[in-house]
């Protein structure tokens, strides 16, 4: 078979050019590197830096030496923070997400609903999405304040509980106030979301639904939620990315530290913290840490991605079946 | 099947794209390190070396046409461009910037680089030492790099500052200067001085005089350093003021200094992490005040611990250096920040005047700067001559304490200024460069410093804070410290 039409496929591939270049230096290098770098012992900052003309500089200098899967032993000790880490990331994120998907549901199956024909919609969406405008760290600036000794949320809660300590140096209360803060930033973006996924679904459904007689409770369950799956699969694994991806707002919250400690261990650290404390001294050992997130969050992508598509495409390919 | 074809193609050459670059990340590794075994065999030298000498690559003449200094704000700048012109032989020239102020452009036809890095987030560190580690193979030189105490050894001890003798600065020169200032840039293996300083920083403690008459029925400082002349006075005060409804101390940190001063060995020996018996003896003291209500759990800097330097904040005291006085307890205690004229630096605007310092239970010292010499810089001459006027000359040192408040490092010049009747309007008039020559003669810094100090005296205060306020007990508290000076310092283990 041979074509005569002329082929613009080629400007397609020139313009994709700029970003495969960024993506390759910026991106897949370093990628490429750290996975290479959790293979070796590659210790900088030992406390002394040598300018390179005595034995002892040499000592002192940095070596890399490739010590196969001892980084990766070492994280996983017992000794180690790591699994420590990894469930505080996965409690503090499943605090603010529970909420967070709960009230988005709620309030886009309210705002889409037939009956209810709730009014001045833009204005309520606008308010709700507007906290995610606000940078992260802004936010946690301000809650810190406010729950800090001094603040006004730290006296509110002097006065109810009678207890002096702030609720930053209890466990569940850090883990709680980081949860809301993330439910705060982000219930406004996922309420939109879902609500162009329910308006995406056919209103004649609905109708003949309420014909049969189901009430709202069971269109909700038995025809919006298995409509709106892909989506809901993708909110959650944006949503458990970013999660795995934690720090910012954390590190504001508990001056870098992650605290308060329970049994040796900080309980409001992140994954990310783990890395942000070791990057100036054991680079090796922090590229080990980067690789367990990169498998652990595309094993889960790939996991919740082909849970949430299956039936589809099952579909997809008795239709194309079908035609066949 | 074009599409499969497509997609194939498509993660080939990424395949290819990436083996390359792994190729490259392969090749650069092994060449630095064979690079530094190079430098090992022709290294080794037992003999002592002039640190003064050339040791690398001569530099090009933009290099030698430039000042390199190394800096994480502009405090030594501003003192050079104010007080170094008038004080030098060398040939200066100056002009004045927007503000009015004078800057100098060149010396000795050199002009200066300026090179500032954020000291938070380690930024500074981590840029001077890509910088000094490829001083030797570079062409463009770093001249002057400014250190801190709490990692001076780091750089003090690893040969990339230039011994202070070999640039023509003699002990006379030196005289002067507190021993304590020069313990702190004095290498350990050699013995040899590599670091001056223009201020010494001892500290003091700083108390709120209306609370001292309420409570203890003086303000003068001789009596009131009765009541706090050592630990157990200290803790004895301390219970009068809470029957009073007043906390001795704001947090958790601010004795830290003292106990952390007086150790008997510093953190690190030989790689390994000891907690001293003083640091120890920080935490049991800091955990009865908080439990018997003597502070406000506050940490260093947060806004509660500033609140607390109101006059009426229900503090007693702080511990502050030198710098502390201007920097800190001034802007937080007056009610109306102070304007360029001095005209409301009176008493009645907020805590002005009603402050006064005495030398509190123990001599400690907190915070300064260092300056030193970088190996393979190719402008000595003007560092010694730098080094000799910003450090040594009396003259100038005198003119920094009277015009930036900082305590110089010079007893002659301090002497002076006590005999000339210097009188602190802040502290009510009070004389406190007697006090704090006083405790500057005290401190004693043998020994008591290694590499890690920024990074154990952090991690230390931050794990010890859950311990004070309940969350966790000391063990607890310790073993999470383990973990994570550990992972700072990973070369560093811990019983």
């Amino acid at each position: 078979m041979k074509k005569k039409s002329i082929s613009y496929a080629k400007w397609g591939y020139i313009f994709l050019i700029p970003f495969f270049v960024v993506y390759i230096v910026f991106s897949l290098y370093p990628l490429i590197q750290t996975f290479y770098n959790s293979f070796h012992e590659y210790i900088i900052d030992r406390g002394s830096i040598g300018g390179g003309w005595t034995t002892e500089a040499v000592a002192a200098e940095e070596q890399i030496k490739f010590i196969g899967i001892d980084n990766y032993k070492e994280i996983f000790s017992a000794d180690g923070t790591l699994v420590h880490s990894f469930i505080n990331t996965i409690v503090i994120w499943l605090v603010g997400f529970i909420p967070q998907i709960a009230v988005s549901l709620l309030l886009a199956t309210w705002f889409t609903d037939l009956r209810l024909k709730i009014k001045a919609q833009g204005f309520f969406k606008t308010v709700i999405y507007l906290p995610n405008v606000i940078m992260a760290s802004a936010i946690a600036f301000m809650f810190y304040t406010l729950f800090n000794q001094g603040g006004a949320m730290y006296d509110l809660v002097c006065r109810i509980t009678g207890n002096e300590d702030t609720l930053l140096n209890s466990v569940w209360g850090t883990r709680g106030i980081i949860g809301f803060i993330n439910f705060l930033l982000w219930y406004g973006n996922t309420t939109i979301l879902l609500m162009a996924a329910i308006m995406g679904v056919d209103t004649s459904l609905y109708e003949s639904a309420q014909i049969d007689g189901a009430n709202p409770t069971q269109t909700f369950w038995k025809i919006t939620i298995p409509l709106i799956k892909p989506l809901l699969s993708y909110v959650l694994v944006t949503s458990m990315i970013g999660g795995l991806q934690m720090y910012d707002v954390p590190a504001l919250l508990t001056n870098d530290e992650g605290n308060p400690i329970v049994n040796g261990v900080r309980t409001a650290r992140t994954l990310v913290m783990e890395i942000q404390t070791r990057k100036d001294s054991n680079v090796g050992l922090a590229s080990a840490i980067c690789v367990v997130i990169f498998i652990v969050s595309a094993v889960l992508g790939f996991a919740i991605n082909f849970l949430g598509s299956d039936k589809r495409d099952g579909k997809k390919k008795k239709k194309k079946a079908k035609r066949g | 099947m074009t599409q499969l074809k497509r997609i194939l193609a498509g993660a080939l050459s990424v395949c290819m794209a990436a083996s390359v670059m792994t190729a490259c990340g392969n090749d650069d590794s092994s060449s630095a390190s064979g690079g530094s075994n190079s430098t090992g065999s022709n290294g080794g030298t037992e003999s002592r070396t002039n640190t003064a000498e050339l040791h690398g690559v001569e530099s090009s003449e933009e290099s030698k046409n430039t000042l390199t200094i190394y800096c994480w704000n502009t405090e030594f700048k501003s003192r050079l461009d104010k007080y170094y012109p008038a004080h030098t032989d060398m040939t200066v020239t100056t002009s004045t910037d927007a503000d009015g102020n004078q800057v100098i452009d060149a010396i000795n036809g050199v002009k200066i680089n300026w090179v500032q890095n954020e000291n938070e987030g380690n930024v500074y560190q981590t840029k001077l030492d890509e910088a000094l580690k490829a001083q030797k193979e570079s062409t463009e030189k770093v001249d002057i790099f400014l250190i801190e105490a709490d990692y001076a050894l780091k750089y003090i001890n690893g040969d990339v500052a230039l011994s202070v003798q070999d640039i023509g600065i003699t002990e006379d020169d030196l005289s002067q200067q507190y021993q304590y200032v020069k313990d702190v840039a004095t290498d350990t293996k050699t013995g040899e001085l590599k670091g001056v300083s223009w201020q010494a920083t001892p500290g003091l403690f700083l108390y709120n005089a209306e609370y001292a008459k309420e409570v203890l029925g003086t303000d003068d400082p001789a009596e009131v350093q009765e009541y706090v002349k050592d630990w157990d006075a200290f803790t004895e005060t301390a219970q009068l003021m809470a029957d009073n409804g007043i906390k001795m101390l704001s947090g958790y940190d601010d004795a830290y200094r003292l106990y952390s001063n007086n150790v008997a060995a510093p953190w690190v020996t030989d790689d390994k992490i000891t907690v001293d018996p003083q640091i120890k003896a920080w935490v049991d003291q800091t955990k009865e005040y908080t439990d018997k209500g003597y502070n406000n759990k506050t940490s260093l800097w947060d806004d509660a611990w500033a609140a607390g330097q109101k006059i009426d904040g229900k503090v007693f005291g702080y511990f502050f250096s030198t710098w502390g006085i201007p920097f800190t307890l001034l802007p937080n205690t007056v009610d109306e920040e102070i304007k360029a004229d001095n005209s409301n630096a009176v008493e009645g605007n907020g805590g002005y005047g009603k402050w006064r310092a005495c030398e509190g239970p123990q001599a400690y010292f907190w915070g300064g700067t260092w300056i030193c010499g970088a190996i393979d810089s190719d402008n000595t001459d003007i560092v010694a001559d730098i080094m000799k006027v910003m450090t040594c000359n009396k003259e100038c040192m005198k003119e920094i304490t009277e015009g930036e408040q900082d305590y110089t490092n010079n007893k002659a010049a301090i002497q002076e200024l006590i005999d000339g009747g210097y009188k602190n309007d802040f502290l009510g008039g009070q004389n406190h460069l007697a006090l704090l020559t006083e405790a500057a003669d005290k401190i004693d810094l043998s020994n008591k410093l290694s590499a890690y100090d920024q990074g154990c005296n952090e991690k230390f205060q931050a794990a010890m804070k859950s311990y004070f306020d309940g969350s966790s007990t000391y063990e607890e508290a310790l073993e999470a410290f383990k973990k994570e000076i550990t992972a700072l310092y990973s070369n560093l283990s811990m019983d």
